[in-house]
């Protein structure tokens, strides 16, 4: 790892010297630890993969290469990225840079807590459920899910495949919109990628929001809310009213059953996702068993932490005959009816505007025993992974704690212009301020 | 009483790809163990499938040579099941939107001919192998080779219409006569690149509700699966005879002892929790490459023999011969055409040419005798430049020095004495020579003309026109006698 990056800071010193540079020239880089690199180690936070090594280059490893980012360091996470408060990690918790009794949020943790402590430019998360966007509100800086298709998975190792998203987390939207840029459009090993054209966006245009409608899903703004954090968008809303942007009341009525069903269908593909990791080819093997069924029960058991294994038992079961019907294809037609929501209220504004996460940063340990509770921080989230739509957490002030909150834009497929341009406005306004 | 067989097939095809459905490494069967590889077939953290286009064309083409219907859109599943040769832990097929469905193959036995309908055909992966029972595997170790993980294969689910094993045979037959036409797959059984499951229950003749089934597993040729069959209807005979009932199993074949054994019950009692494919789009095809791929489809089996019958007029068993594969029927054809004949060419190509193949184990391909040559050497026939007989020596001449038949003809002086004067020498100096013949002949026994005969052919080294010399001994002695 170390030897790749001072080999790539020598060929970028050299490019500059030479007037070559590409357009991240100067950015250091994290790496969320399931991305993988050639000849690096992947742990996806876990120690049935503590000491895999991989063969290969994700895409976005090359795309942001070949833009001349130098990437340093791989960061800790939620095993297998799954978790809200980067507790979940075979390699120990990350701890929240702004106060370290707290959560850095999850499972994009050390990426957000790096970000945050200045440890370097930018790095890389993924978002499934709000993996990137949460932990960026409860550290303070940007995090940009992109939308579903936009950024190529291959070499992303898999949570839930029809969730999953690659995105920047950055100290400003402008570097979030530059990585972006550099990382996205279709990729040929990804079927999933979309064929569409990567917008030269101008969210740095200086360009005002007049006329820019923004809607406020009332779902999103129900109890539950801090109230730090219901008065700091309160307050931002009426400074972008002031500035000549609409400001319209939505609604997304099939919002009360997303968790539910995010929790049903991500489970479910991560129960297959998951089975590779059997110990039979590479990854953790128990010791003398004598059988195979043995070999893999004592494998699974012993290299996967428990959120892990809850969540595969639970994908298991609803996809197990009998409960198919009941489970896995209620979720897919809840699924469908909260993309329709969101389709709906698109057509009578340009893009939503939310709180990220219903409080800030909790404390280590406040939610481990109660999943259900833990789950429900990502409750103004995991809509947006339904719907597969590009969303962005922005900073948006502190709380009485003196911890930062996020303010969350949604916005249309494959519209991420818009989504960025409102996250620069709203930057630059607090900046300003 | 009597029972009937209820059978339905299935069979899985490796297509004939380059590469593997969903990833760029060789398809190609065999290799060293582990050698056809690349992260996405060895299911390696963050890899996703690409879809093979040849592998869906090859699937299209299969449909529709089995009257398919082809579905605009069909879906991916993911089949889960822990094994060490299944390296994601699942398996990429297609569950309940296949590629192909409704469809049927006709099968001939005799006069009769039969439709056995098709249910589906559908698209998948194939798995790696596990090896245990191999001098160079430890008792308690299992190796697993993942060369095949990957290799495209099509699924072809057949109704339960077969109620013979011969019937099976004639199904798999025509089945794999398709695929090695339509070029997609090479069929060998052995190499397991053609494999046949079969589903089967016996009932009373005349009753209408089904039997308890049973899957057959493990067969290698279609004579294992007509063998398999075999035993299990009898062993399911017997049992209802004995008044005991069908367990619904699996049993492996074992062409060793020619019998079927149960499988552990363990092996099969999957539950597959199938689901879409989430790393795989829909597959939209279009009417227009429909067209197009039909457009592409060579003349089929049942189709050649038709037209094989009508064109030439040689009969149905000779056109089922001659288009037991392509190159067979190409050859026979050119023939027939630069011959001029389609029935000598039929008796020459069925017998010379599969005898000397057959005699020599020889594919056609290896064969000297081009179907230029051969047409060649049937004109000389026909002409009566060399006698049949003549005939045959030539082309064993040219079958192993690859020579023209004119060249072999003129260089051993093989030309047919047709010349009448000249065969009137012959005849007159064989019957001086035969005095005691000819007083037998005179004495009213013809059979010594057979002999006489043969003197003559000897005489002249088999050349003289076997028709000219018995018409020519026959005027002779009649002379003689007056």
């Amino acid at each position: 790892m170390a030897e790749r990056a001072r080999q790539k800071a020598g060929e970028v010193d050299a490019r500059v010297a030479a007037g070559e540079a590409g357009s991240l020239a100067g950015t250091i880089l994290a790496v969320k630890d399931l991305i993988v690199m050639k000849g690096g180690r992947v742990t996806c936070g876990s120690r049935i993969l503590a000491d895999f090594v991989s063969p290969y280059d994700a895409t976005v490893v090359e795309r942001l290469e070949a833009q001349d980012a130098v990437i340093i360091a791989k960061t800790n996470m939620d095993e297998f990225a799954m978790g809200s408060s980067n507790e979940n990690s075979h390699f120990g918790a990350v701890r929240n840079p702004h106060d370290r009794q707290r959560v850095p949020g999850g499972s994009s943790g050390g990426s957000c807590a790096a970000v945050a402590a200045g440890m370097v430019t930018a790095a890389l998360g993924s978002d499934t459920g709000g993996s990137i966007r949460q932990p960026a509100a409860f550290c303070g800086v940007v995090g940009l899910k992109p939308t579903y298709g936009r950024v190529s998975r291959y070499g992303l190792v898999a949570f839930a495949s029809s969730f999953d998203q690659i995105g920047p987390i950055a100290q400003t939207v402008q570097d979030a919109g530059d990585l972006f840029r550099a990382m996205a459009g279709h990729d040929p090993k990804d079927s999933t990628s979309a064929q569409l054209a990567v917008p030269v966006l101008d969210e740095h245009s200086g360009e005002k929001i007049k006329g820019l409608r923004i809607g406020l899903p009332k779902e999103y703004f129900a109890d539950g809310l801090a109230a730090d954090i219901r008065t700091a968008i309160d307050q931002l809303v009426a400074r972008l009213a002031a500035d000549g942007a609409e400001i319209v009341d939505v609604s997304l009525p099939h919002t009360e059953y997303a968790i539910a069903a995010y929790y049903i269908i991500t489970t479910a593909e991560a129960s297959s996702n998951l089975a590779r990791y059997d110990g039979a080819r590479y990854g953790y093997r128990a010791e003398q068993s004598d059988s195979l069924e043995e070999m893999y029960v004592r494998s699974r058991s012993e290299g996967f932490g428990e959120e892990v294994k809850r969540r595969i038992m639970l994908g298991t079961y609803v996809l197990s005959a009998g409960y198919y019907d009941a489970y896995y294809r209620k979720a897919q037609q809840v699924r469908t009816l909260v993309r329709r929501d969101f389709e709906q209220a698109f057509t009578v504004c340009d893009c939503l505007l939310t709180p990220t996460t219903p409080t800030t940063a909790f404390k280590l340990g406040e939610k481990t025993a109660d999943p259900l509770n833990m789950y429900l921080s990502d409750v103004y989230t995991v809509s947006v992974n339904l719907a597969g739509l590009p969303a962005m957490s922005v900073p948006c002030g502190v709380d009485s704690a003196n911890l930062p909150l996020g303010v969350q834009i949604i916005g249309n497929a494959f519209d991420e212009t818009t989504v960025l341009k409102l996250g620069r406005h709203i930057e630059q306004s607090r900046v300003e301020r | 009483m009597s029972y009937e067989a209820v059978i339905g097939l299935e069979v899985h095809c490796q297509l004939s790809t380059e590469s593997k459905i969903f990833s760029g490494s060789s398809a190609a069967f065999g290799g060293e163990p582990n050698s056809h590889v690349d992260p996405v077939c060895l299911g390696l953290p963050g890899v996703l499938p690409v879809l093979n286009k040849t592998a869906v064309i090859f699937a299209i083409k299969t449909g529709l040579a089995m009257n398919c219907r082809i579905a605009g859109h069909s879906v991916f599943a993911r089949k889960n099941y822990f094994y060490p040769d299944l390296p994601k832990g699942y398996q990429i097929s297609q569950f309940d939107e296949p590629l192909c469905e409704h469809g049927y193959l006709e099968i001939q036995d005799g006069n009769e001919s039969r439709r056995i309908g098709i249910t589906r055909i559908h698209l998948e992966e194939d798995a790696g192998k596990s090896i245990h029972a191999e001098s160079f595997v430890k008792s308690d170790e299992t190796l697993v080779d993942v060369n095949r993980c990957g290799v495209p294969l099509v699924e072809i689910v057949g109704e339960p219409d077969i109620r013979t094993p011969r019937e099976a045979n004639l199904y798999l037959t025509e089945l794999r006569q398709i695929v090695r036409y339509l070029g997609v797959c090479d069929g060998n059984m052995e190499e397991g690149s053609l494999r046949c499951d079969a589903n089967i229950s016996v009932r009373p003749a005349g009753q209408k509700e089904l039997g308890v089934k049973t899957e057959l597993k493990n067969m290698n040729s279609i004579r294992g699966v007509e063998r398999a069959l075999e035993f299990e209807i009898a062993r399911q005979v017997k049992i209802l005879e004995e008044g005991g009932s069908i367990q619904q199993e699996t049993l492996l074949w074992n062409a060793n002892t020619n019998e079927a054994a149960p499988m552990r019950s363990k092996e099969y009692s999957h539950d597959y929790r199938y689901f879409p494919e989430p790393d795989l789009v829909p597959l939209s095809i279009t009417d227009e490459w429909i067209a197009d791929i039909e457009n592409s489809l060579p003349e089929l089996p049942s189709a050649r023999r038709r037209r094989l019958a009508v064109e030439y007029g040689v009969p149905e068993y000779d056109a089922a011969v001659l288009t037991d594969n392509q190159a067979l029927a190409d050859y026979y054809e050119e023939v027939a055409r630069a011959a001029g004949d389609g029935k000598a060419a039929s008796n020459w190509v069925m017998g010379e040419v599969l005898g000397y193949l057959n005699e020599h184990n020889l594919n056609l391909k290896d064969l000297k005798v081009t179907s230029e040559n051969l047409a060649a050497l049937l004109k000389l026939v026909a002409e009566g430049t060399i006698s049949g007989k003549i005939a045959k020596t030539v082309f064993a001449e040219m079958a192993s020095t690859g020579e023209q038949p004119d060249t072999i003809v003129a260089a051993k002086g093989l030309v047919q004495i047709s010349d009448s004067s000249e065969i009137t020498g012959h005849v007159q100096q064989v019957l001086a020579d035969n005095p005691t013949e000819v007083e037998k002949f005179l004495a009213g026994k013809e059979q010594v003309v057979g002999f006489l005969v043969g003197q003559v052919m000897r005489a002249t080294c088999g050349k003289a026109n076997p028709k000219l010399v018995n018409q020519t001994l026959r005027d002779e002695l009649q002379r003689l006698r007056k």
